[in-house]
């Protein structure tokens, strides 16, 4: 499997070819709507993660120290984000998300577009993950 | 003399400059409105010229800001037509102004069991404040519900009141819907009931020329400077003098007292008793400047200009396949609330700002209309004075681009 920094590494450089604003939201659409779509049943208050102008919900599992999680919002373009921490950790050993480095976002340039606003769920979902990660660590440890 | 409304736009600097390598459209005035260069000069001059504190020493630069202070307190005061100057309390913005009056009001006057009714068309700040006040003192929070159209009936209002009602609190245009309150029967009918009538004016002062809060007789009437080409952190509360007599000061400290000893501490007159420690003098003297331009255009004029123009909007909005114009009041202000079907409205706004239109998306502080519609927000585009067709046409192919961009 990959490391985080080589998946980062390729994502950067896919967003490297693209122009202009448009594009790039274009592209992060793109990858939100590739995402599969969560069944609404796991779509509850227990899965969403708060923080977000728009809804995003997270459901993670451990695996041997590995975390897991899909994930789904009503935004498009925070559903695209969402994507690139999934390519970027999905299934990554729990040790991982405790130190994953986020300037993937600022390479891109979405986090400085997108988090000047309170709306923007990046922080909260990173957060989300990094606890879910913690218990994970915690209990495979055990 | 009035000066012609479209040459005004000439007046804002930041509206020439370029978002996103598009020009600025800027549809976003509900949550604050640009500044015109004469209000930004004002603030130069103050502190290249002026700047010392207000009420104190006798120096010449002192004598001269609070000269200047007490100068702005006219302006508004002749602005919102209060019949003295004393009746306008500077604060920090509306929300200040209204938690003063949940704070003081309700220190002298609430009681275990009373009612205090506010709209359901309300802002946060002005729901918030009152229903805690409701908490504290064990009273009764009711709220008048919004009919379908987004408006509140007067006959379910007078039906709500009771010998307990002790206030009634409510805008004079909704910052979600843009309904326009038909204050001139609901004021009178809360007052024939005995009920003191507190206005949010924040959505309405700087649109509406019906301000005259002699004409209006609004007991409490409140709103903020930023709104209204002022700058940030400045606000006023207006209150009759009859009340301002009987509230309890809000803040203590300097600035406030008469007298202080250890046994004894008298306060001093109005408005001094509710202005505790250094006021916001830059603040205030925007906030006269912003009064002094928006007083260069016939008022009436200006109403009907931006009416006009939110007519146009409305007519372009509904134009658009599968979107949705929120609220059918029969009297609208300056907002456009809308969704398009199958794009999240956080969407449409981040996608609307690449191509320089800022707009404003979410619940807008207020939740029980969101719930009322059953939605999780709506995109609010917003106009000022200095907004134009050209604008309106900005926005309506931004949609239409992201419709495209969304739906494939």
């Amino acid at each position: 499997m990959q490391t985080t920094a080589e998946i980062a590494a390729q994502i950067s450089a896919e967003f490297s070819l693209l122009e202009n604003w448009e594009e790039k939201y274009d592209y992060l659409i793109e990858k939100g709507q590739n995402l599969p779509d969560m069944p609404d049943d796991l779509k509850s208050d227990e899965h969403l993660v708060k923080g977000c102008q728009s809804s995003v919900w997270f459901v993670t599992e451990c695996r041997e120290g590995r975390l897991y999680f899909q994930t789904d919002s009503d935004s498009l373009i925070v559903k695209g984000l969402a994507a690139l921490l999934v390519e970027l950790l999905n299934g990554q050993p729990a040790e991982a998300y405790q130190n994953v480095d986020l300037s993937l976002f600022d390479t891109l340039g979405f986090w400085r577009h997108l988090s000047s606003q309170r709306s923007n769920g990046l922080t909260a979902m990173v957060s989300f993950l990094k606890a879910a990660a913690e218990d994970c660590a915690a209990h495979h440890g055990a | 003399m009035s000066i012609s409304i479209p040459a005004a736009r000439a007046d804002f600097p930041i509206l020439s400059t370029r978002v996103n390598d598009h020009p600025l459209v800027y549809l976003d005035n509900a949550a604050t409105t640009q500044k015109p260069q004469a209000v930004i000069d004002s603030l130069r001059d103050y502190y290249t010229f002026v700047n010392s504190n207000v009420h104190r020493g006798g120096h010449t630069l002192a004598v001269r800001a609070t000269d200047m202070y007490e100068a702005a307190r006219e302006k508004v005061a002749r602005f919102i037509n209060a019949a003295h100057a004393h009746e306008v309390i500077f604060t920090r913005g509306t929300t200040e102004s209204i938690n003063l009056v949940a704070n003081s009001f309700g220190e002298a006057f609430i009681q275990p069991g009373d009612e205090i009714i506010v709209s359901e068309l309300e802002h946060h700040s002005n729901y918030v404040p009152w229903f805690e006040l409701c908490q504290r003192k064990g009273a009764r929070f009711r709220v008048l519900p919004l009919t379908p159209t987004g408006e509140l009936d007067p006959d379910v209002l007078q039906s709500m009141f009771t010998e307990k009602t002790r206030l009634l609190a409510l805008n004079q245009v909704s910052n979600s819907l843009g309904t326009v309150n038909p204050l001139e029967t609901l004021i009178p009918l809360a007052h024939a009931a005995g009920v003191p009538v507190l206005v949010d004016a924040a959505q309405s002062v700087q649109h509406l020329a019906a301000r005259d809060v002699q004409a209006l007789d609004a007991d409490f009437y409140a709103f903020s400077g930023h709104k209204m080409y002022a700058p940030m952190g400045i606000g006023v509360l207006y209150a009759k003098e009859s009340w301002l007599e009987k509230l309890p000061p809000f803040l203590y400290g300097g600035e406030m007292i008469d007298q202080v000893s250890s046994t004894r501490v008298t306060f001093a007159q109005l408005p001094y008793k509710f202005e505790a420690g250094t006021p916001n003098v830059e603040g205030a003297v925007g906030l006269g400047a912003a009064v002094d331009y928006l007083n260069r255009f016939d008022q009436l004029e200006l109403q009907a200009y931006e009416e006009d123009l939110l007519a146009y909007g409305i007519e372009q909005l509904r134009a658009i396949p599968g979107l949705t114009l929120y609220g059918n009041p029969r009297h609208r202000s300056s907002i456009l609330p809308f969704n398009v079907e199958g794009i999240q409205h956080y969407d449409m706004g981040i996608l609307l700002d690449t191509s320089g239109v800022a707009v404003r998306t979410g619940q807008h502080c207020t939740q029980p209309i969101m719930d009322a519609l059953s939605i999780s927000g709506t995109v609010r585009a917003s106009l000022a004075l200095y907004n134009n067709r050209e604008d309106i046409d900005a926005l309506t192919r931004g949609i239409r681009r992201v419709m495209k961009m969304l739906r494939r």
